[in-house]
């Protein structure tokens, strides 16, 4: 079994990179906006921290103790609300988050991509 | 011949193709597969026999109730239990430790104590939880010891006259830990406490006798045993029920009723309300006789190999640890383990795409996960139609996966 064999499945290319060399993974001291949740089905934990200036997210981070999907889509989500107000970013969706994915997952893992979401809408007191 | 290459051809659904690979089914823990003679029996009876048991009279109903009444002939004597009447119907090992919790429950007084372990199962935890939280009672676990065996010592110490139940499992569904069942339950009853055992993992695999364990109460399901789902059995000691009164109501469990009171059945009718689970009955009696045409001690040796087998390679990967009691321990047939640096979901996902089935998670048993200091592992498990080639791939595939992510 190759490295490349191994990685099918739910793994794209993407999802391994994020996971080997996330971008935003790290502590963010001074966050406005911090959110923690678990999916009860795996144990997944992400904390998502937020820097707003004014209606703006300037900086976004995340920490946590996930499988590789949910870390990725985090990293991704991190990226995705930089530089967005607060209700643009709310209006991310788990369809964006594939997109940048690129990866065929399945119901069952589903929530591990979403999980970063609740927590996003969490941490800016929105409802989703 | 080994128990595999006997078996093997008797269970269909292991001629799928999973992602491009033969199907290696290591996941019977959490529910195994059937065998030809199961399916068919279960097919047979839909298309021949069914209909309602216990009150039709006709043809069919007379038909359907032989059966079922025949399954637990079997169920008793594949149990050894020594009373027909000892084995209740239920829907698997959650509802029937379930049916206990509430039928025993309502008998707790404020400050009675119930005594179960760190490594149950949430069948055999939060049923409990229910039924001490409203009535004043306590819930306490005896420990686990870092060997992945229970604190007997402790076990002793927590043992009390205010205990009115002991609780716990067979075998551990993660650590594959066998208790000490008859010398628990022996305790219990000097304590003067129901002794309540969870059978799910043992059923499957040890061959089993209710007199030697000399316990009140067990409870096990059929579909980790070659069975269907939806069915399962509880076992009581023919004293201990007679003395307790059903917990849920229904048909089939009253000889008579009035607007205001009822009078109960005999049992086991007394506690098996409602329509029972008929076809699937048939099933477990099909399953139950083709384990014991293997013979549940040559089920058990083959169990056991492959276990070590999978202990011992497992142990022998870097970056993979293994929990539970040593290989030379006598064991379950399930393998807990983690591979560093890799979440349990990721580690199933790759094992998936080489068409190895194993479960990951908490197992539904979080306070062990916690005691353990882990959010959940990967758990391989056996049963007869698994064999040393497939826990070879497993092993091989394994030690692939530090650098597959």
């Amino acid at each position: 079994m190759s490295a490349t064999q191994a990685a099918r499945g739910p793994y794209s290319d993407v999802i391994r990179e994020r996971w080997r060399r996330p971008r935003f993974r790290g502590e963010l001291p001074g966050a406005g906006a911090v959110a923690e949740d678990v999916n009860p089905l795996c144990g997944d934990r992400v904390r998502l921290m937020l820097a707003l200036e004014g209606e703006r997210v300037s900086a976004a981070r995340f920490v946590g103790d996930s499988c590789a999907i949910c870390a990725a889509s985090a990293d991704v989500l991190a990226e995705l609300v930089v530089g967005r107000s607060r209700a643009e970013a709310l209006r991310v969706e788990a369809a964006d988050l594939l997109a940048v994915l690129q990866a065929d997952i399945r119901p069952t893992r589903m929530r591990c991509v979403t999980l970063p979401l609740s927590v996003l809408a969490t941490a800016l007191n929105g409802k989703r | 011949m080994r128990l595999d290459e006997l078996t093997r051809p008797d269970f269909p659904i292991l001629e799928r193709v999973v992602n491009g690979h033969p199907l290696v089914y290591l996941d019977s823990a959490a529910s195994s597969q059937r065998p030809r003679t199961v399916i068919e029996a279960m097919s047979q009876y839909y298309a021949r026999s069914h209909a309602n048991v216990h009150r039709s009279i006709h043809t069919l109903g007379e038909e359907a109730t032989e059966l079922y009444e025949a399954a637990r002939d079997r169920v008793q004597r594949f149990i050894g239990a020594q009373h027909r009447e000892e084995v209740i119907f239920t829907r698997g090992t959650t509802d029937g430790l379930g049916l206990l919790a509430e039928t025993i429950g309502r008998t707790l007084r404020a400050g009675d104590e119930v005594l179960i372990t760190e490594l149950e199962h949430h069948s055999n935890i939060v049923p409990w939880q229910l039924a001490t939280r409203d009535r004043g009672a306590v819930l306490k676990a005896v420990p686990l010891g870092d060997d992945g065996t229970l604190d007997l010592e402790a076990f002793e110490r927590l043992l009390t006259r205010r205990t009115r139940v002991v609780a716990f499992a067979h075998v551990s569904n993660v650590l594959g830990t066998i208790n000490p069942v008859a010398r628990m339950c022996a305790r219990a009853r000097q304590a003067g406490a129901f002794s309540v055992v969870d059978g799910a993992q043992a059923a499957p695999h040890l061959s089993l006798d209710m007199g030697a364990l000399d316990c009140d109460f067990y409870a096990f399901s059929a579909h980790k045993m070659l069975g269907p789902t939806g069915i399962g059995v509880l076992y009581g000691r023919r004293e201990v029920l007679e003395a307790l009164e059903p917990g849920r109501g229904g048909s089939e469990m009253i000889k008579e009723v009035w607007i205001d009171r009822a009078q109960w059945n005999d049992l086991p009718w007394r506690f098996e309300p409602g329509t029972p689970p008929i076809a699937e009955a048939v099933g477990l009696s099909a399953a139950i006789e083709y384990l014991e045409k293997l013979g549940m001690d040559a089920v058990a040796e083959h169990e056991r190999a492959l276990t070590r087998q999978t202990l011992e390679g497992l142990a022998a990967i870097p970056g993979v640890r293994v929990y539970g009691p040593p290989a030379s321990e006598a064991r379950g047939a399930v393998v807990a383990f983690s591979v560093e640096g890799l979440h349990p979901h990721d580690v199933a996902a790759l094992l998936d795409a080489e068409g190895i089935a194993v479960r990951a998670g908490h197992h539904c048993a979080m306070p062990l996960m916690r005691r353990l200091g882990v959010v959940g592992t990967s758990r391989a498990s056996f049963s007869v139609f698994n064999s040393p080639e497939e826990v070879r791939h497993l092993l091989a595939a394994v030690g692939e996966l530090r650098t597959a992510l």
